[in-house]
């Protein structure tokens, strides 16, 4: 029986989508951050093909490009009450599976597993980390913006973090809501 | 055997814990327990530890504390309290604006269930403040807890979740 780890994830979730599907270069938008109520409320399930949301996707990836370090970026996190987001985990070096840059709709969490601890950051929190367990391995269920297309996504290790974070600032939550203990949160800046 | 409670408070510097650890070391105190961190530039050490009485932990600190803004204080506690916990450990995490009395209200409805907090920390920066408390709440106190939990953190415009913190067995 072969290893767990060793077994091949599909990658290729996202047919032939890409951003520019979406027609427009998007907008860079300032970046909400804690404390924020649209940050803390779940956000409202979007139709895809709606301009507004093509608009948004656009938007949430041209504000994500031009962020320093920023692997992914939520519609509330640009102040928008909605369930859409954007990853791109192209590089980073603990990436395993990368789909590039894409982003969902009304996208959830349909299998979770290898739950593990790791340390985490957030534009929208942006002078504190903290340490979450999140699944290592994950099948998220989501809608392409611009083509409606539903999707299955199989991936794992930065990718999987990166998913379940963004589908929590869907879901009005922040990694402080999920972290593992009373000293799991930590100082972001050098004090020199 | 006598047992103190240490603490030593002053602006962050280094070489603090090795001052104090050596000055300790030195009249034979064995620390045991310890709490050492750093809050807005202070660095704050909160210790037990065993063996010399207070007025000689004092002398052997005065040197320390004596030239610099430290300042430190013994006293002498009784024999570690046999707890044996009966509780369920609870993860409380409560983010939003900063005002006053958010700590108050919130650990007074953990008080009034039951339940015993073991750890906490919190955390101001710019306008977000962070409470982390690890609680043990009595057999089925969870119950109905989050829900008045969610009521008073409404009242405070903030946010707080109360979820079961794991130990895994290994």
């Amino acid at each position: 029986m072969a290893d767990e780890s060793d077994m091949a994830v599909e990658v290729s979730g996202l047919g032939d989508w890409t951003p520019e599907v979406l027609g427009e270069p998007g907008r860079v938008r300032p970046v909400v951050t804690a404390p924020a109520t649209v940050l803390s409320r779940p956000g409202e399930t979007v139709d895809p093909l709606a301009p507004d949301v093509v608009r948004l996707a656009a938007d949430l990836i041209a504000t994500m490009r031009v962020s320093p370090g920023c692997v992914g970026l939520a519609a509330p996190q640009i102040g928008v009450g909605a369930r859409v987001f954007a990853v791109d985990v192209t590089g980073h070096p603990k990436t395993v599976t990368s789909h590039g840059t894409f982003v969902l709709c009304n996208a959830e969490v349909v299998e979770a597993s290898r739950w593990r601890l790791g340390r985490e950051g957030c534009m929208s929190v942006p002078d504190l980390t903290g340490d979450v367990k999140r699944a290592g391995r994950v099948v998220v269920r989501g809608t392409l913006p611009g083509t409606g297309a539903e999707v299955r996504l199989t991936t794992d290790a930065f990718e999987a973090r990166a998913l379940q974070h963004e589908i929590d600032h869907c879901a009005g939550l922040l990694f402080l809501d999920r972290v593992a203990g009373a000293h799991a949160v930590y100082p972001r800046k050098v004090y020199l | 055997m006598n047992e103190l409670a240490i603490t030593v408070i002053g602006p962050d510097r280094p070489g603090i814990v090795a001052d104090v650890a050596e000055a300790l070391a030195r009249v034979g105190a064995n620390l045991t327990d310890s709490t050492m961190t750093r809050l807005r530039g202070h660095f704050a050490m909160t210790l037990i530890c065993a063996g010399p009485s207070a007025d000689q932990a004092e002398a052997a600190l005065a040197p320390v504390v004596a030239d610099g803004p430290l300042v430190a204080t013994v006293r002498q506690v009784g024999a570690e309290a046999v707890r044996t916990s009966v509780g369920e450990p609870y993860l409380m995490a409560v983010h939003g604006a900063d005002r006053l009395g958010i700590v108050a209200a919130l650990t007074r409805v953990l008080a009034e269930a039951g339940g015993n907090i073991t750890d906490l920390s919190t955390r101001l920066t710019g306008q977000l403040y962070v409470l982390l408390a690890e609680v043990e709440l009595p057999p089925g106190a969870a119950d109905g807890l989050a829900e008045r939990l969610s009521a008073v953190a409404a009242s405070l415009d903030v946010e707080v979740s109360l979820r079961r913190a794991e130990s895994d067995l290994l």
